[in-house]
């Protein structure tokens, strides 16, 4: 028996979380409706989380993109079908990859900056000093870091699959001898308008999702240093992983038959 | 005017709070002393509505402050006319000591044009004892003296009329915590604002309150004038006062 109620009670608390989560979601979003605004907090987000993540985006996509290219060659030669490596690539980098390594590095960088640093704010007490101030944490602090990452991902993903496409093609026609003008063309002819468009959606709901678990696993920090370390923890966890799960239904939804 | 009735609070299983009654009146300064973990602190954020209390009534102006919604217009006017200096600072480390200073000045109903709300905040850096040119500085950058006087600073720049201090002498030298008491102690009286403090500092009891509430088991065990608490009578308090080891308090906590 008790190992029947271990189960339940962790069965629980998961639901319990997940309703904290979607409770603490919808009160962020519905300040959307509500003034005041702090345009030049959500700002200061895009700032960070979009611009100042370009080279970590830019860097993890091209060598994905290379090797995506190498790869398909490589399976693709062992039945003679070594010239869709543009489309692949493409397709790949655009529906997948793209949307999946920019939020994941996102939730690396951005998400545990977000979470140790709302984490810290409410350890120090800023977060009630902010309330006796008369200014709404989840006004002030939640939501422009929310909206920013909502806004800027989808930005970083574009660039992200350009730049991993970018990748595909410098190793297609500088190692794997493919004509320059028809790897382009090959890949501009095989992407369809719902491949991007899937791509640029994901982009803003992996970084809303991103940014919330910052901010949620922060505002729920315990005490201590050891209370920050483990509400970072967390976020990059929560966010990593809904953020692959996020993405299977994100590609049920665009591409199931 | 503040009036505490029956108030509890528990977490968990712990109770925290058991019945607190307590009154102050409009313009006194009243200083909450007691133990470490007696409760000092929940009892001040459950005036300031951070955390709920489990039952029991706070009137601020004869007005429920646990009744306020989170949010709405009638709890930012009761917060408006709220100060707090924190134990810690809670200086916002991503701001210079000026936008913190002039936080409620630059957002919000209160909101005025930058330059003159950076002015107010010069005029309260000084008014605490800091020169101009910190107020460009980062919270990181001062001292723990100098960070205690941007939390005053920050606690008055939109003219109060109701003070919280917690622990303001806590991890400071004795002759800074002297200078911090005598500050407190000068606002208080210049602005008229009703003031409350908690402390175990018994040197800052005497420098800032007219009136001394003392919490031990979750209630207020002895309340009156400073002037009367040296022969109180109540062995709690004579024993919190003199430091003595000796006593009907528990001193394994």
């Amino acid at each position: 028996m008790t190992t029947l109620a271990a189960i339940g009670r962790a069965f629980l608390g998961v639901l319990a979380a997940i309703g904290r989560i979607v409770l603490f979601a919808a009160e962020t979003v519905s300040h959307l409706a509500r003034p005041p605004w702090y345009p030049r907090e959500f700002m200061i987000q895009v700032l960070h989380i979009g611009y100042f993540s370009l080279p970590v985006v830019g860097l993890t996509t091209i060598f994905t993109g290379g090797a995506l290219a190498l790869q398909i060659y490589a399976g693709g030669a062992r039945f003679s079908a070594e010239a869709v490596v543009p489309q692949i690539v493409a397709i790949g980098m655009v529906r997948e990859l793209g949307p999946v390594l920019v939020g994941l590095m996102i939730a690396a960088r951005v998400t545990s900056s977000i979470a140790a640093e709302i984490a810290t704010m409410k350890v120090t007490e800023q977060i009630d000093a902010l309330v006796t101030l008369s200014t709404n944490p989840m006004k002030y602090l939640t939501l422009p870091r929310v909206l920013a990452a909502t806004v800027v991902m989808p930005v970083l993903v574009g660039v992200g699959d350009v730049i991993g496409i970018m990748g595909g093609y410098l190793v297609g026609t500088e190692r794997l001898g493919f004509n320059a003008a028809t790897y382009l063309r090959n890949t501009v002819d095989f992407l369809e308008a719902t491949d991007i468009v899937s791509s640029l959606t994901k982009g803003a709901v992996f970084g809303f999702l991103a940014a919330l678990m910052g901010c949620y696993f922060g505002m729920q920090s315990a005490r201590g240093a050891a209370g920050v370390g483990a509400a970072t923890k967390g976020a990059v966890v929560a966010a990593s992983v809904m953020i692959l799960a996020a993405n299977f239904v994100l590609t049920e939804l665009f591409f199931a038959a | 005017m503040i009036e505490l009735r029956d108030v509890h609070k528990s977490f968990g299983p712990k109770e925290v709070l058991r019945g607190i009654d307590l009154t102050i009146p409009k313009g006194e300064s009243m200083v909450i002393i007691g133990g470490s973990g007696t409760g000092k602190s929940v009892l001040l954020k459950c005036v300031l509505g951070l955390i709920g209390p489990d039952r029991g009534e706070i009137l601020v102006d004869g007005q429920d402050v646990t009744r306020l919604r989170q949010g709405s217009s009638e709890r930012d006017a009761f917060l408006a006319q709220f100060g707090m200096l924190f134990q810690g600072g809670a200086l916002f480390d991503s701001l210079p000591v000026w936008q913190n200073v002039a936080f409620r000045l630059l957002r919000g109903s209160l909101k005025r044009p930058k330059a003159e709300a950076r002015e107010i905040a010069v005029e309260k850096l000084r008014r605490v004892g800091l020169t101009p040119d910190v107020a460009d500085l980062l919270p990181a950058e001062l001292s723990g003296g100098m960070q205690k006087r941007v939390g005053l600073a920050r606690a008055i720049a939109a003219e109060p009329e109701i003070i919280f201090f917690d622990e303001p002498t806590t991890g400071l030298d004795p002759i800074m915590a002297g200078v911090i008491n005598d500050l407190i102690r000068e606002i208080v009286v210049e602005m008229g604002a009703t003031a409350m403090t908690i402390t175990h500092d018994m040197t800052s009891v005497r420098a800032i309150a007219d009136d001394v509430a003392m919490l031990h088991a979750g209630k207020i065990r002895w309340t009156g004038p400073v002037a009367q608490m040296d022969d109180s009578g109540d062995p709690y308090l004579a024993q919190f006062i003199t430091g003595s080891p000796d006593g009907p308090i528990e001193t394994l906590r």
